[in-house]
This record gives structure tokens, C-alpha cells and sequence, in this order.
């Protein structure tokens, strides 16, 4: 009787609750991400095999070793990181006005339409778009023929061809609703009355916006930070495709790895150090924009 | 103050004009009667439409995505709802960290991903093939689909629930009496846009498809055929097409539940 009425109250418990429900998910995702991610670290530590696909399961540091001493390995990693602050800051530079525009300037009731907008390219096929770019940026594309056609120009510009720079421009392009949604969120956040007193105490709108718009508006500014750098440093399509294969990145050099050199151990090594690398510097990020995260709401 | 306003406008016009610009150059090349992507146009054709209609192989990338997107909508679908319910109306000891579990393929990078579930199901002599790339867009959609779902869950009022404890109902008919009905529309949307997502993956669905193509991987292996590329102009405006008429059904629902439950609505999707 008594432990009926135990198992009664357990039941009724939200903590058993939440746990009872939230188990199938969390099992899956303990299965098919933290259980694969674990695989990933052990092989970065194992020996490869000379078979195909094969491991000599002997602990070595040789992998790591070679990732981070190979000239090349270190080149493309610095690219990829380099590619990505630059695609950090143009996403999110170039967002925030629109987000301040639709937080700021547009009616309520049509604020969801607005964002609508703005996240369908982004839900409509990565692999199109991408390839999309090359056919406009490219050497006979479409800007450089249509500049010809109209006859602006007599040779066609390759300074908008395969480049680093053609890169950053479609992973800008990609990445852009990432940016603009957080921002929005923290604008949205921001209680207008502290503007108007801002304004009140004799602020321009232009210091009003430098003293209290943006910092309150930096919690956004961190998480699309955070939400495009780090995806952006392990994409595969864009310079796969924009780059013609010519200027690999660091996702590029472990699918190499992984696939046609079959070096299982190397792959994840190179895979588990751009991601440490990834993590300390967003981890820095945050650390250094620790007194606007703080902010209470 | 207004002219700040007339600015900040016409610069968010021309961002989305830039946003859009590769959509719509997707149809008028399609049509286009040449077989290089460039200017000037050449004429008015619908032939690469009908040489998508010929095209075996084609079909049966069309096939293996619908399966994979069907699937993958369901299955993502039902586990959000589990997470979703349970992070919305219960509190317990880890909630954070496991959500954050649960969430982490969102920022992951892909090719992490694609990568880790390739070792883990090599390492264990799975066999690749559509079940394999199933199992992998369900983890990377059920983090899309709980976004949608919680903001269904997050604005239930809970009296509602508790009014039908006491009118004598059990814990499943209240669930599907009560909470199902006003969720609903958040779950049609979640499901649209999961087949979305899965429809366009193209990284995990390469890495760990195996000999089975979906539309993704299939475009991506024409992309090497400089005559192929006119057809993949066509195959691709469908795609897009097909994506846009999903998301818009997808954003009617999830409006539709956000009024049915009384909350604010907050706008967007994640």
C-alpha cells in the first residue's frame, strides 16, 4: 500500500515528469551526437590502420602532432578562421540595421511578415544558392556578362571570380537571417521608456543609441556573433563549390581526410582541434562581453 | 526621427533584394534557351523541363528525398514534442544541460556532424543508406522543430489542463482532448518545416547516404557537367518552389497556433 502511494507521488512529481518525457529525446541525442562525438575524440588518439577503413586501436599523440605541426594544415586553418571572422562581421554589420529597422520602424502586426521574408532564402536549398553565386560571380557569369552586354565593361572582372573574397560574399549571403534574428530579439527586449528618458536627459539619438541602445542590444549582438562564426569555420559546400576545390578549408581537408585518404585518426584529430580552436575563441568572445551579457532584463 | 526611418527602409528593402537576388535569377535561367548561364538571354524555352522529365536517375533522387523528408519530419516531429512539453511545463535538476544536448546541432557545424555519425556507423558495420541519412536529419531537425513547438507549448494556459484533471480525465485524454487540439498547428508547422530542411540537406545526406542519392546529392553530382547545368536550373527552381509554398503553409499554422493560444506573437521561427 505504501509503496503504491510512493510510486503514486513519483509519478505526480514534475521532476519525474520532465525526466519521463524529455528521455526519448535526450536518448537520441545521446546516441546519435554525444556517442559519435565521443568516437570522434577516441579515434583522434588511435593509430591508422594500412586496410581500408581500418583502426589499430594504440593510443598516440602522432595525429595531433601532425595537425598541428603540418605547414599546410596550419595555412588552410588560419584561412578557415580568417574566412570566417570576415563573414562574422560583414553578417552582422550588415544585420543589425535591418533588424533595428524591423524592431524599431515597422508596425507590430507586420513585424512577422517581415521576418518571414527575410528567413525564406535562407530555408530554400544552401546547395542551390551556393551554386547560384558561382553562376552570377563567375568568369563568364552573370555580372561579368551582363556588365559586358550593356557595355560597361570590354574584359570580364576577375577580381569577383574564385577568390577568398567570392567565399566570404556567399557565406554573407547564407548566414544572414543567423545574424538577424537574435539582434531582433534583444531589440525587442529593450523597454522604449529608457530611450525616451535617454532623450529626456538631454542624450542626442545618437549617443542614446552608443549608451543605452547598443549596450542593451549586445546579448543579441554575441549570439549571432556566436551562431555565425562557428558553423561558418567547418562549411564544406561554399568553398567546395565557389572555390573549385582550389582553396580548401579546414571542413574541406578532414572530408579528405575521412573519405579519399582514408585516415580516419588524422581526419578526427584535425576535426577535434578546429573545434577546441573554435571553442577558445568563442569562449573569449563571451568572457570579453561578460558586463553586457550580466545586463538584467 | 522619420527620415531615420525612410532610411533605415529603403537600406532593408535593398537587403532583401540582395537576399533574394540568386532566387530569382533560379526561374529565368531555367527558361532560358542556352546552355550557358549568362547574359544576354537567348529566348523564351521550357525544354529542360522535359528533359527533367526523362531523366531516370532523377526520379529516383526525387523518391529517396521524399522518403528520407517524410520520415524525418515524423520522427523529429514526435521527439520535439517530448522535449518540448517536458522543457515547457516541468521543472528538474539538469534541464539546461540536457536541452543544450538536444539543441547542439544547431550551431554545430555540419560537416562535425556528418563526420561523427559517418565514424560511429562505420565503426559499427552499419550499412549506409536512407535509413542512415533518416536517423541523421532527425538529430538536426528536432532542434528546428522544438523552437517551433515550445513557443506552441510555452503560451498553454495551465488551468485549462487542470480544469480537465478535475473533470475526471486522465493524464492521455487530457493530452489529447486538451493540449493536442491547441498545439496542433504548431506541430503541422514543425512537420512542414522539418520536410523542408531534410529536402535541402545536402552534407549529412553525401556523407552517410551511401549508393542511395537524394535531390541534394544529386544536384551536387550533375553541378561537374557543364551541360547538365541548364536542367539543374530547371530541377532546382521546383525545389525552391516546392520549399516556398511549404514554408508559407508552415508560417500560416504556426501564426494560426500562436492566435489559438492566446500568445503573443513574437514572429519568426526560431
Amino acid at each position: 500500500m505504501t509503496q503504491r502511494s510512493n510510486w503514486g507521488r513519483l509519478t505526480r512529481s514534475p521532476a519525474f515528469n520532465g525526466y519521463a518525457l524529455i528521455s526519448p529525446t535526450a536518448l537520441y541525442a545521446l546516441l546519435l551526437l554525444a556517442a559519435p562525438l565521443a568516437t570522434v575524440v577516441y579515434l583522434s588518439f588511435q593509430t591508422d590502420g594500412s586496410g581500408v577503413r581500418e583502426v589499430i586501436h594504440q593510443f598516440t599523440l602522432r595525429n595531433y602532432l601532425e595537425a598541428w605541426t603540418d605547414p599546410i594544415y596550419r595555412a588552410i586553418m588560419q584561412r578557415s578562421l580568417f574566412v570566417s571572422f570576415m563573414v562574422t562581421l560583414a553578417t552582422v554589420v550588415l544585420a543589425f540595421p535591418v533588424a533595428y529597422f524591423v524592431s524599431f520602424h515597422v508596425a507590430p502586426n507586420k513585424k512577422s511578415l517581415w521576418l518571414f521574408l527575410i528567413t525564406i532564402p535562407f530555408w530554400t536549398s544552401y546547395l542551390v544558392r551556393v551554386f547560384l553565386w558561382k553562376v552570377i560571380l563567375g568568369y563568364n557569369g552573370v555580372i561579368n556578362s551582363g556588365l559586358k552586354s550593356i557595355g560597361l565593361i570590354d574584359d570580364p572582372l576577375t577580381w569577383i571570380n574564385v577568390n577568398v573574397g567570392a567565399i566570404v560574399m556567399t557565406l554573407a549571403h547564407a548566414y544572414a537571417p543567423f545574424a538577424i534574428l537574435p539582434i531582433f530579439v534583444a531589440l525587442e527586449k529593450i523597454d522604449r521608456s529608457l530611450l525616451e528618458a535617454g532623450r529626456d536627459l538631454g542624450e542626442s539619438a545618437l549617443m542614446t543609441f552608443w549608451r543605452v541602445t547598443l549596450p542593451l542590444a549586445m546579448p543579441g549582438v554575441v549570439g549571432a556573433v556566436l551562431i555565425v562564426f562557428i558553423p561558418t569555420v567547418g562549411d564544406y559546400v561554399t568553398p567546395d563549390i565557389i572555390g573549385g576545390g582550389k582553396i580548401p578549408l579546414i571542413a574541406n581537408v578532414i572530408q579528405k581526410q575521412l573519405l579519399a585518404i582514408d585516415n580516419m585518426p588524422l581526419g578526427s584529430a584535425v576535426a577535434v582541434s578546429a573545434m577546441l580552436i573554435v571553442g577558445v575563441i568563442s569562449a573569449v568572445f563571451v568572457l570579453a562581453n561578460a558586463r553586457f551579457l550580466r545586463v538584467k532584463k | 526621427m522619420k527620415s531615420q526611418g525612410n532610411g533605415l527602409r529603403l537600406y532593408a528593402i535593398l537587403y532583401l533584394a540582395f537576399l533574394y537576388a540568386p532566387i530569382f535569377l533560379l526561374p529565368i535561367f531555367s527558361f532560358n534557351d542556352g546552355t550557358i548561364i549568362a547574359f544576354p538571354l537567348k529566348g523564351f524555352t521550357t525544354k529542360w523541363f522535359a528533359v527533367m522529365a526523362e531523366k531516370g536517375q532523377l526520379h529516383q533522387a526525387v523518391i529517396n528525398s521524399l522518403i528520407v523528408a517524410g520520415s524525418t519530419a515524423i520522427l523529429a516531429t514526435t521527439l520535439a514534442i517530448f522535449a518540448a512539453r517536458a522543457s515547457t511545463r516541468f521543472e528538474f535538476k539538469g534541464k539546461g544541460a540536457i536541452m543544450a544536448m538536444i539543441m547542439l546541432p544547431l550551431v554545430l557545424p555540419e560537416i562535425i556532424v556528418a563526420m561523427a555519425i559517418l565514424v560511429i556507423l562505420l565503426q559499427m558495420g552499419v550499412g549506409l543508406g536512407l535509413t542512415t541519412i533518416i536517423l541523421g536529419h532527425t538529430l538536426i531537425c528536432t532542434p528546428f522543430a522544438i523552437a517551433i513547438l515550445s513557443a506552441a507549448f510555452q503560451s498553454l494556459d495551465k488551468s485549462l489542463e487542470e480544469a480537465a484533471y478535475d473533470l475526471g480525465e486522465g493524464k492521455f485524454s487530457t493530452f489529447r482532448l486538451i493540449i493536442l487540439p491547441l498545439v496542433l498547428p504548431g506541430i503541422i508547422s514543425s512537420l512542414l518545416i522539418s520536410f523542408t530542411i531534410s529536402m535541402d540537406e545536402f552534407i549529412l545526406a553525401a556523407f552517410i547516404g551511401g549508393t542511395s542519392p537524394t535531390l541534394p546529392v544529386y544536384i551536387y553530382s550533375q553541378l561537374r557537367f557543364p551541360k547538365e547545368i541548364p536542367v539543374i536550373m530547371a530541377v532546382a527552381t521546383c525545389l525552391v518552389a516546392v520549399s516556398i509554398v511549404l514554408l508559407i503553409i508552415a508560417e500560416y499554422f504556426r501564426r494560426r497556433g500562436v492566435a489559438k493560444t492566446g500568445g503573443k506573437d513574437s514572429g519568426g521561427f526560431l
